[in-house]
């Protein structure tokens, strides 16, 4: 029994069900971060959450009270909406306090509550000037304010950073989660953007069509991927998905895999009996671009790398790392150097791949092989 | 080449400018000369009217047209002057478009932000009345007002024009509201407003615009409408349209054609203020939520 309970949630519209069997558990002071392309059902399992979505069956419930049926100002929660919503005919001030002033919260009250969020998140000097007078980060804040001076039992973010520019969103980024270290409030927090995702939480629940594929912490689900969808979801630049056959010799097993010039054997690290009864079959090897370096930039705690001689298609220098591709298995193949590798397109390198971070998939049913 | 070219350019634009304006000053002046006759010869001694020329100005320049029309010209069998019509038509147009407007207001906000099953078939039901041609419904219009008890009533009045109205200006808001971003009220939920709390902090006080659009267009046709105050007020109970006509039809004695202009004129002035006070919103009410921003 956590603090947040989804249990077996769906949603229908009509025969349609859009959102399927969700159950997640969310302790006190945890950030939740839903993440996934559109249409997955984020957002719509945010706002059944909220209250402003019915929940077809199942069950939502909050600090162990049931909040099927119950009305959205009845639910102690917060929301911050993808464009701020806030109430443009208002001041910044009358908008901080609309909530207290509807639950009927004393005059007095409510300037101390919201006297101490515009501090907290130093909107002091904007409080008498209307929504549309403030740059788009300063909305952000406001927005933030609104929800914050509630002291809601969970707080709800639906995208709140995508309407901000790319260095404004990364300094929103650190101060929600300086925020949430703060104050240690429960947070559940909507996304597209992998990296927010990864960044900002305690723990990630990846979805598409409908379903969580996978519910852990950034670190599981960066490192244990429970599926392709989710290895090729998160991570920037995606994770290689090599096609590869499987070679059993005794103890050892070997990954086979396509290349100009003959193919690549691999060794995987981890010889899990499961992986032995793929021997001869085709399956799919998940290989993160930092696991594929030049020699000098391996992982030196690694026992297992494999080098292997590759032609450079493309080089694209990024300033903090070098990213190559190179054609395996048929496939372009992303690998990231260190900045001032000399690496040229055309040129032949030796490539180390940590193969303790390779991952194996199922062809088939696309989960990964354990 | 470049600077030949600037200069044809500019050359073209000139031309094109003049005529232009040309055009538009001959439609203007088309449009003004009604109303230039109107009120030249209302400021006329009848004498001078009879006597010739309706175009030329004035020789003798008098009010006294004016002030017959208002308050002492034969209205029927009454020398009252078109004065208590005109309040008769105050009483009528001020409650018939408060209250359409306000009906229509809350219609758009259900309409678009409390979206019920069935919610569009209404709204088409509802846009019926702006198609709808006011002589088919003059017999049971009657039969109702008879039957309630309002007929020959300025109460009668305004509810016939708010009934007619509701179409239009549901129409309006409905269109309005539904570029209102959705989020807002959303917002306003989990705040713990409820319904007419956010019809009323966050929906109207945003409505400036549409407010206008709604009551320009309701003023001018409820105040300018001939056939419902005509079919449903007589005598005392008539509004300023009908007094006009009664006017105007008056048939003892000469034609008093300078008190007949007057009489126009002041029936027509109620909407002419409107517009001119509001009719700048008028036009930017009717494209808002077409274009963003």
């Amino acid at each position: 029994m956590g603090f947040l309970d989804i249990s077996n949630a769906t949603k229908s519209y009509g025969s349609v069900e859009v959102l399927h069997r969700v159950d997640i558990s969310v302790e006190e002071g945890e950030f939740l971060v839903l993440v996934g392309p559109s249409g997955c059902g984020k957002s719509t399992l945010l706002n059944m959450i909220a209250g402003l979505e019915d929940i077809t069956t199942g069950e939502i419930s909050i600090k162990g009270q049931a909040m099927n049926g119950v009305h959205p100002s009845k639910r102690n929660i917060a929301m911050v909406f993808q464009s701020y919503a806030l109430y443009p005919n208002m001041t910044v001030g009358q908008n901080i306090t609309f909530g207290l002033e509807m639950h009927g919260v004393p005059k007095a009250d409510r300037d101390s509550a919201m006297n101490d969020v515009a501090e907290m998140l130093q909107i002091k000097q904007l409080l008498d000037r209307k929504p549309g007078q403030l740059s788009g980060g300063q909305r952000q804040r406001v927005a933030m304010g609104r929800a914050l001076v509630r002291d809601p039992d969970v707080f709800l973010f639906d995208e709140p950073l995508s309407n901000l520019d790319a260095k404004l969103r990364v300094d929103m980024r650190t101060e929600i989660k300086k925020l949430h270290q703060n104050l240690g409030t429960t947070i559940v927090y909507v996304t597209h953007d992998q990296i927010e995702a990864m960044t900002l939480s305690t723990r990630i629940a990846v979805m598409n069509g409908g379903y969580v594929q996978q519910l852990g912490t950034p670190k599981e689900i960066y490192d244990t991927p429970a599926n392709l969808f989710v290895a090729s979801f998160m991570g920037s630049p995606s994770m290689n998905l090599l096609p590869a056959t499987i070679r059993v010799e005794g103890n050892a097993i070997h990954a086979e895999i396509a290349r100009d010039g003959g193919p690549v054997r691999l060794a995987m690290a981890d010889p899990s009996p499961k992986l032995k009864t793929y021997d001869g079959q085709e399956i799919v090897l998940g290989i993160r671009p930092e696991a594929i370096t030049d020699l000098d930039g391996a992982d030196r705690q690694s026992t297992h790398i494999e080098q292997i001689d590759v032609k450079i298609d493309v080089t694209e220098p990024a300033g903090s790392d070098t990213f190559i591709t190179t054609t395996l298995g048929g496939k372009d193949c992303i690998g990231r150097m260190r900045a001032d590798a000399d690496v040229q397109p055309g040129q032949s390198v030796t490539l180390a791949i940590n193969m303790e971070k390779a991952i194996p998939f199922d062809k088939g049913t696309e989960d990964r092989i354990v | 080449m470049a600077v030949a070219s600037t200069d044809t350019a500019i050359r073209t634009g000139r031309v094109t400018r003049t005529v232009l304006y040309v055009v538009l000053l001959v439609f203007a002046l088309f449009y003004l000369l009604p109303l230039f006759i109107m009120v030249a010869n209302s400021l006329k001694p009848l004498s001078e009217i009879t006597g010739g020329n309706m175009l030329a100005l004035p020789q003798t320049w008098t009010i006294e047209p004016w002030l017959a029309a208002w308050s002492t010209a034969q209205v029927g069998v009454e020398p009252t002057g078109l004065k208590p019509y005109f309040w008769n038509s105050i009483r009528m147009v001020v409650p018939a478009v408060v209250i359409s407007t306000v009906l229509g207001a809350l219609n758009g906000y259900v309409l678009t932000k409390w979206r019920f099953r069935g919610d569009t078939i209404l709204f088409g039901l509802m846009l019926f009345s702006c198609f709808i041609p006011f002589q088919i419904v003059l017999i049971p219009m009657a039969r109702i007002l008879g039957l309630a008890g309002l007929a020959g009533s300025t109460t009668g009045l305004v509810l016939v024009h708010v009934v007619y109205g509701i179409g239009f200006s549901t129409l309006y808001f409905r269109n309005y509201y539904a570029a209102f971003p959705t989020e807002l009220v959303r917002a306003a939920m989990i705040d713990g407003a409820g319904f007419f709390q956010i019809f009323w902090r966050i929906l109207l006080p945003s409505s400036g615009p549409i407010i206008v659009v709604c009551v320009i267009w309701q003023f001018t046709n409820i105040w300018n409408d001939f056939l419902f105050g005509a079919s449903f007020a007589s005598g005392d109970g008539a509004p300023m349209t009908v007094a006009l006509n009664n006017l105007v039809q008056s048939s003892t004695g000469v034609k008093e054609y300078n008190v007949h202009f007057a009489g126009a004129i002041l029936a027509a002035l109620p909407t002419l203020l409107v517009y001119i006070v509001a009719g700048r919103y008028f036009v930017r009410g009717l494209m808002a939520g077409s274009v963003k921003g």
